[in-house]
């Protein structure tokens, strides 16, 4: 069966730092995979270029069979099938909860006013921000204001969801909503791709894990093999640092 | 002079409410016209200045050109007097089109407010944090519905306090168009002193005028300010005047 993302030798560097240096593998549709690694590993690159945030400097993406790095792709197009859940949240400042998630509805997808807010509010209500929904970002805690970043990804009914550090900026407090939402999304089939610390949320909720180390894929397998039986000297070295 | 002066503005009150009217009708006009032309001279801006990765190398080129173009449309604006501006805009157009004072007058000062406020609303989009454009970009907007949905909004609240600030200039300035015969308040009050020779007693009346319009108007904008920050679709009060949107904003003194 065909990959959904099939990432192929992928290269970037910025200046003459190699943050990525030939990373190969594949996601298929329904897999929830987990990146980890060091502060510096190239984690968050990773999935930027898989955005087409920050443009690969070698290798192959291929999502659904088509290269995105062929310059003929509609970019805007394909980003609205990719969703991205930042670490710093990054909702639209001047627009309430609602607009927010209804903006990328009506001018992306062009999708009527009414239906798009149907949508909005579905999803708002799925992850526990209905009663919010004309507050404005500022007015919001870090862990609401990220899940009303994955309900306005989720809004433009995303064929991937990308989390880079989706939990990183929030009061340890705050953490626990965010991920039980994420929980309950892996659960309902979406596909995910995470970059995350939660060492213990990578292991009961991912399909597989993959560790990154110094811009290549050090060890990749099943949360089984890489937590408990980790083979790379380094994956060792970075789980024991976690008692989880 | 204290005595002449409250004479002189009891006398000829009617010319300087003539004049008073010109002024704020040219300082309100050539704001507004001038925060169009910067709205879309600075957005340009912004967008030109900053390479991005999928550029081609002919979207390169041309951001370089209509960079240099419009830094040449701000430089010169905002490196010459805006009564050398005047003269010569009044006088090299007349062959074209037959224009009044007053026209030109709203020309001249809407366009050289233009290139303070292109550098106004430029320095206001660079101060949205870049997480906001890559968040619409990673829904899918276009750069063009970014800027305008996402970063133009913000950017506008931000700078609101220089872009009012313009408006106060503006009324101040707008006394070197008498230059082109325009009948506005400084205009007026030279006629008034040229016919009763007292041109201190006629100057004091004058800033006088000038005072009361310039703090009213800086009263008014303060309260509009408050409000904004107050309203319930705002920013904490600490995000709203970023400094690097101050800076820029004082023209010299007209």
């Amino acid at each position: 069966m065909a990959h959904l993302v099939e990432v192929k030798n992928l290269q970037k560097h910025f200046g003459k730092l190699e943050v990525l240096n030939g990373i190969n593998f594949s996601v298929d549709k329904g897999d929830v995979i987990t990146i980890i690694g060091s502060s510096g590993s190239g984690k968050s690159t990773l999935l930027r270029c898989i955005n087409l945030l920050e443009v690969p400097d070698g290798g192959e993406i291929l999502v659904n069979q088509e290269d995105i790095l062929n310059g003929s792709l509609d970019v805007n197009q394909y980003r609205a099938k990719v969703g991205m859940v930042f670490q710093s949240f990054n909702l639209f400042n001047n627009m309430n909860v609602l607009k927010n998630c209804m903006i990328g509805q009506m001018i992306v997808l062009k999708r009527s006013r009414e239906e798009s807010e149907k949508k909005a509010l579905d999803l708002l209500q799925r992850v526990g921000m209905g009663d919010f929904v004309h507050s404005i970002p500022a007015q919001l805690s870090g862990g609401q204001r990220q899940r009303v970043a994955i309900a306005r990804a989720l809004c433009m009914d995303p064929e991937i969801l990308l989390f880079d550090e989706p939990t990183s900026a929030l009061d340890p407090e705050m953490v626990g909503g965010v991920l039980e939402v994420m929980k309950e999304l892996a659960k309902s089939g979406l596909t995910m791709l995470i970059v995350t610390h939660e060492m213990a949320f990578a292991r009961d909720v991912s399909s597989r894990v993959i560790f990154m180390d110094k811009g290549v894929i050090a060890e990749e397998g099943s949360p089984q093999q890489l937590f408990y039986h980790p083979q790379n000297p380094r994956t060792k070295e970075f789980l024991s640092r976690f008692s989880g | 002079m204290f005595a002449s002066a409250a004479q002189i503005a009891v006398k000829y009150w009617p010319m300087f409410w003539a004049g008073i009217k010109v002024t704020l009708l040219i300082a309100l006009t050539g704001t507004v016209l001038g925060l169009l032309i910067g709205l879309v001279v600075g957005s340009i801006r912004a967008v030109t200045s900053k390479k991005e990765p999928r550029d081609s190398t002919l979207s390169r080129v041309l951001k370089k050109l209509v960079y240099f173009l419009t830094s040449v449309y701000v430089e010169f604006f905002r490196g010459t007097p805006m009564i050398v501006q005047g003269v010569f805009l009044f006088y090299g157009l007349r062959p074209y089109f037959d224009w009044t004072p007053t026209v030109a007058g709203i020309f001249v000062i809407s366009i050289n407010t233009g290139a303070y406020m292109a550098e106004i609303l430029r320095s206001g989009i660079q101060s949205v944090d870049v997480g906001q454009t890559e968040a619409a970009r990673s829904i899918g907007m276009t750069p063009g519905q970014t800027m305008f949905h996402v970063v133009l909004p913000q950017a506008i609240k931000n700078a609101f306090p220089a872009i009012g600030n313009e408006f106060v200039v503006n009324i101040k300035d707008s006394s070197v168009l008498n230059a082109i015969s325009l009948t506005e308040l400084y205009f007026q009050s030279m006629k008034i002193a040229g016919t009763i020779f007292d041109f201190t007693s006629t100057m004091l009346v004058t800033s006088l005028i000038y005072l009361v319009l310039t703090f009213t108007t800086t009263r008014i904008l303060r309260l509009i300010e408050i409000r904004m920050n107050q309203a319930p679709s705002s920013f904490p009060a600490s995000q709203t005047v970023p400094e690097a949107s101050i800076t820029i904003t004082q023209k010299g003194v007209g």
